[in-house]
């Protein structure tokens, strides 16, 4: 485990690298006279997955909606692969926490969703929707409606959409919130599986000490509200161990003894 | 989804025989028989009424039955219709237009809100009864007072329901697709009308049943044409069997563009609901 917190604010200041996907620069958000986020400076490897990690209501949703392009910082600004972000674009695509699924659709057309609004043809998109419903392992799915879905099943139609449009960055809020313990860790294995596969960067928020130290290149831990950069930690976990293996290392529990000891203080 | 499942675990417990699968059949079909048996019971207290009697102008089931099958099939009632549905498919479809978009002009900006959405709510509130005889003395006994009629009943409870639901649309879903970029356009017909849909479908119900009361208003009020001129007749001629079969015609018929509206909802808009 490394702990980088003074290095990320040196590499803040220094010019982007190229193994830089979002650079989030001095970000603060205002809800009127609520103070949610205050001077965000943050770095995302291209790549990796980095995790916002913290306490209900600090405002990690809120960073990630920034970020999206969804809802306007206050002040600072985001760059992401150097351009400026001023509202969604086609290198970022959002994973829902309520998985936003168009009831009247079905799993393919939801999954196809993204491409249909680009205006892709319907043979070519369902084509593409067809692969990464096969790959998020809800193939034979294809034509239910997401009521005859599990929560499990409903987030993972969520993230084929996202796979689809072919975004570099994926932004995931809280994907496993309403996922049943057993499934999540399930889903949890299949998402590092697709980090490995598929070569992106993903942002993932959660409010799970665990899930943060079994997924996570970078563990970003926020503090209470007004969100501010607490501490940064790289876990180093050896990932070609099995599962069961890693949830049993001393370094895994470490990570999460220490990143408990970190946030304590912020748990009334 | 579950049935199989279901069936099994009963089929364990109890050995099937033909009883049973009766049953399980009847079982199947429980609401429509409900209803069957609901109908029925009305029909017999009718009867009843009818033979008591409880005045001299009621008639009974059975003699209304036997009128408006005679009146079905001498013509009268084809007659009839061709002349009431007239004003009332042009109203409709005026209203249903009119009043989705300005419900979701409504439903989108706040301006057209605050310009519109009170004319609306003074209207649906106002006893519109009372107004079709004025409208008689600006256009008429024609047409066109009609269709009006048929229109200041129906308009306001279309356009209501449209500008709420498209007010209440899930914004999440609007979140979700302004994030996968999609233009405004695009967000109104793919998002915001299939999610406003049963909402909308709901007020053009409301007012579709509120078009055939003003259709059958304007019949007895401004000119007794077609199915309010068959009960107006029937009545000055105490002919009371074939006035009430010619109620029950407007209930019948307009129960039935209810529900042929509601499977044309289920079927283009909602196909999700068919299978729950
Ligand atoms: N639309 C909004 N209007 C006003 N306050 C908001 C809004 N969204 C979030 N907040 C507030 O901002 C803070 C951060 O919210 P959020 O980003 O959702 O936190 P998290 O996702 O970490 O639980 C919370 O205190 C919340 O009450
Ligand atoms: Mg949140």
């Amino acid at each position: 485990m490394r702990n980088i917190t003074a290095q990320a604010a040196s590499a803040a200041s220094r010019p982007a690298g190229s193994d830089v996907a979002v650079e989030v620069r001095g970000v603060c958000k205002m809800y009127n006279e609520v103070e949610a986020l205050r001077g965000i400076d943050l770095d995302f490897p291209s790549g990796k997955l980095t995790t916002l990690l913290g306490p209900s209501g600090c405002g990690k949703t809120t960073l990630l909606k920034i970020i999206a392009g969804l809802i306007p910082a206050t002040s600072g600004e985001i760059r992401v692969n150097g351009k400026t972000v001023t509202g969604p674009g086609p290198e970022r695509a959002f994973v829902f926490q309520d998985f936003a699924l168009m009831p009247w659709a079905t799993v393919m057309r939801n999954v196809a969703f993204g491409l249909e609004l680009k205006g892709m043809g319907k043979d070519e998109r369902q084509a593409i929707a067809a692969k990464y419903i096969a790959e998020v392992g809800l193939a034979g799915f294809e034509n239910k409606y997401p009521h005859e879905l599990s929560g499990g099943m409903r987030q993972r139609v969520g993230l084929a959409r996202a796979f689809a449009v072919n975004a570099d960055v994926l932004l995931l809020d809280e994907p496993f919130s309403a996922v049943d313990e057993q499934n999540r860790r399930k889903f949890q294995e299949d998402l590092l599986e697709l980090v490995e596969k598929e070569k992106k960067t993903f942002i993932f928020v959660t409010h799970s000490i665990e899930e943060a130290v079994y997924c996570s290149d970078r563990i970003v831990i926020l503090s209470r509200r007004p969100g501010r950069i607490a501490q940064i930690i790289e876990p180093e976990i050896d990932r070609s161990a099995t599962p069961d293996a890693i949830r049993r290392d001393q370094g895994y529990l470490d990570t999460v003894e220490e990143i408990w000891q970190g946030l304590k203080r912020y748990v009334d | 989804m579950t049935y199989p499942v279901q069936a099994n675990g009963s089929s364990r417990a109890v050995p099937p025989s033909e009883a049973s699968f009766f049953w399980r059949k009847l079982s199947e079909h429980r609401t429509a028989l409900w209803r069957l048996a609901s109908v029925g019971l009305f029909f017999l207290i009718w009867e009843i009424a009818g033979r008591i009697p409880i005045s001299f102008a009621f008639p009974t089931f059975l003699e209304t039955l036997n009128a408006f099958v005679t009146m079905t099939l001498d013509g009268s009632f084809v007659a009839a219709y061709a002349e009431t549905l007239q004003p009332l498919v042009i109203g409709i479809a005026v209203s249903a237009v009119i009043g989705i978009a300005l419900g979701i002009v409504m439903g989108l900006s706040r301006f057209a809100e605050w310009l519109v959405a009170p004319v609306f709510i003074v209207l649906q509130a106002a006893p519109m009864a009372a107004l079709i005889p004025l409208i008689t003395f600006v256009y008429g006994i024609g047409l066109v007072s009609k269709t009006l009629a048929v229109i200041m009943l129906a308009l306001p409870v279309i356009v209501l329901n449209g500008y709420k639901a498209v007010r209440n649309a899930n914004p999440s879903l609007v979140a979700m697709c302004y994030s996968f970029q999609g233009n405004l356009w695009q967000r109104i017909t793919k998002i915001i009308i299939p999610d406003a849909s049963p909402v909308i479908f709901a007020g053009l119900r409301l007012g579709l049943a509120a078009g055939f009361i003003g259709v059958i208003l304007a019949e007895l009020l401004i000119t007794p044409t077609g199915i309010g001129d068959l009960i107006t007749y029937h009545r000055s001629v105490a002919n009371y069997a074939e006035m009430y079969a010619a109620v029950v015609s407007i209930i019948l018929v307009s129960t039935l563009t209810l529900a042929a509206l509601e499977a044309f909802e289920l079927r283009v808009l909602r196909p999700e609901k068919k299978r729950s």
